[in-house]
């Protein structure tokens, strides 16, 4: 039995490697992520037969806690929408920041002449895992409103330090515990990583959620991999460390896009230290009708169209690619230009588009398309505010200064459809908005879009 | 047992696998790409029905069966997410 658990955890890791390779690209990611399904099918049917695996009572459980657990995980999984996938993929990365963080505690209750190093591991795994697994849900509350943005108090930062290395101290206490592991200690352990955890997340503000989500799945991963060590486990280990690099390294890629840090992340506010800067920016704000904006595009030769969160949250991406469509058949050359953070999360527009129908080879990334702007007739701006702001450019002192921006501002006309008149997500006021070339066009992005495609029609 | 610097390998390759496998991604894909992440550390699930698998006091048991209905949701829901939104890519070219 022991070589078939070998053969099949091998072929999982490879499937898992291979999947993720393939998921990396467009055009093969649709296999990727059956064959790694296929891994963790096998890897999982094979478990069964570890030999470790006991008694009718813990084999019922197994059975029991898989079609709980999978079966409300499916079930909220396929009725979850778009735009809130990025807190769903919170929640189910830190169910298995909870689950490395359960192995591990089993692991130190039940220690019996475990090296010290391993003691040592289980109990960083545990630290690791249940930080990811209460910061995960904290993220989850906050992206989906249940929770209030930020909360943070004077010397929060000490604070956690304090707790921080009370936590460290006990794991430790426990990794030098032999056989004799306190179960007072360890509870102490989990309930003050848990809370690390909560105070870590809490004061980040809303605009770096995903960044903190992309962390705590490498977080996981890692704990997982740790797990893989002390379980002895090679599949674990393998799957668990490589996507605790990959998640590394994607975490600082999706900061990098937002031109921050990940210590300025972590450790400094942003979000509502934006809504004391004043806005400054001169001229008024030129309402315009959607007829005119009809006209307008209908006799344009290029359009580029900026979508932002707000064009999702009112499910406007469907309408917006009906009245793409029709501008095409007139011969208009129409392309969709992505920020890397348009949406709550680097590549989520794209998603977001794509599941509209938008074919992504009209989905342009800021690089390609910047210098385009110059020539455009005109860009639509629907539901994006801060990432076409361009005192990003201009202005030392605004908080966003320094993160590449689309250059909204360098087309002949400019039209921002918007619900009113307030700033966007950083609280900044958008000095796009006042440039004499741009006419703000106020409703509802879904309305504004039927509305623009009638126009078109009745041309 | 993996003895310690077979261990160590181990977790050496696998960093860098992770690391170039991921090195060369378009933007686009982060998010999916995160997701599928996410879900292959839902690989935890093996561990967590040895861990209670191996249970022998009730409260051990009742910690293994949190541990696995965790581990289920992680993988279940990291794959029904990341099916779904892959589901989507499409080329201009196939459909017209």
């Amino acid at each position: 039995m022991g070589i078939l658990l070998d053969v099949a955890y091998f072929t999982a890791a490879v499937l898992f490697i291979l999947g993720l390779k393939q998921m990396a690209s467009p055009v093969t990611a649709r296999r990727g992520i059956v064959w790694a399904g296929a891994g963790m099918v096998l890897a999982t049917a094979v478990t069964f037969f570890h030999p470790e695996v006991e008694g009718l009572t813990n084999y019922l459980l197994i059975f029991l806690a898989i079609g709980l657990g999978g079966g409300l995980a499916w079930w909220s999984g396929k009725k979850v929408a778009m735009t809130d996938m990025p807190q769903m993929i919170a929640l189910y990365n830190g169910m298995g920041g909870g689950a490395a963080a359960g192995i591990g505690v089993i692991a130190l209750m039940q220690a019996q002449d475990m090296s010290l190093l391993i003691q040592g591991i289980a109990a960083v795994g545990v630290l690791i895992g249940a930080v990811a697994f209460s910061g995960s849900l904290v993220a989850f509350a906050k992206l989906q409103g249940i929770m209030q943005k930020t909360m943070r108090f004077s010397g929060q930062q000490w604070f956690n330090l304090l707790i921080f290395a009370i936590t460290l101290g006990l794991g430790l206490m426990l990794a030098f515990a032999g056989n004799e592991v306190s179960g007072a200690a360890l509870l102490a352990f989990v309930l003050l990583a848990l809370a690390f955890g909560v105070l870590m997340t809490l004061p980040i503000g809303g605009a770096d959620m995903p960044v903190v989500i992309s962390l705590y799945n490498a977080l996981t991963g890692l704990a997982v991999g740790f797990k893989g060590l002390v379980l002895d486990n090679p599949a674990l280990m393998i799957a668990g460390i490589v996507v605790g690099a990959a998640g590394t390294l994607l975490t600082q890629l999706m900061a990098r896009a937002m031109n921050r840090s990940l210590a300025s992340v972590l450790f400094s506010g942003f979000g509502d230290t934006g809504s004391a800067q004043s806005g400054e920016a001169t001229g008024s704000m030129k309402p315009i009708d959607a007829a005119d904006v009809g006209v307008m595009m209908a006799f344009a030769d290029k359009v580029i169209v900026i979508p932002g969160y707000g064009m999702a949250v009112a499910q406007a991406q469907h309408k917006v690619w009906e009245l793409c469509q029709l501008l095409i058949e007139r011969g208009v050359k129409v392309r969709f230009a992505i920020h890397p953070v348009a949406g709550r999360m680097p590549g989520h527009m794209n998603v977001l588009l794509a599941e509209a129908g938008v074919p992504y080879d009209l989905i342009q990334d800021l690089d390609e398309i910047n210098q385009e702007f110059e020539t455009t007739d005109v860009a639509l701006v629907i539901g994006a505010n801060d990432v076409v702001n361009p005192v990003a450019r201009t202005d030392p002192s605004s908080p966003i200064y320094g993160m590449p921006i689309l250059n909204a501002d360098k087309a002949r006309n400019v039209i921002v459809v918007k619900r009113g008149q307030g700033a966007g997500f950083s609280g900044i006021e958008n000095a796009l908005f006042f440039l004499d070339q741009t006419r703000m066009l106020y409703g509802d992005g879904q309305s504004v879009a039927a509305e623009l495609i009638q126009a078109v029609k009745s041309l | 047992m993996i003895e310690g610097f077979i261990a160590l390998y181990i977790f050496m390759l696998a960093a860098f696998t992770g690391y170039e496998v991921i090195a060369r991604v378009p933007v686009i894909l982060h998010t999916p790409l995160m997701s599928g992440s996410n879900f292959i550390h839902g690989i935890v699930l093996i561990g967590t029905m040895v861990a209670l698998g191996h249970a022998q006091t009730p409260l051990e048991q009742a910690i293994g069966f949190v541990a696995v209905v965790l581990g289920a949701g992680n993988a279940v829901g990291g794959y029904v997410v990341t099916e779904r939104m892959l589901e989507m890519f499409k080329s201009s070219r196939k459909d017209g």
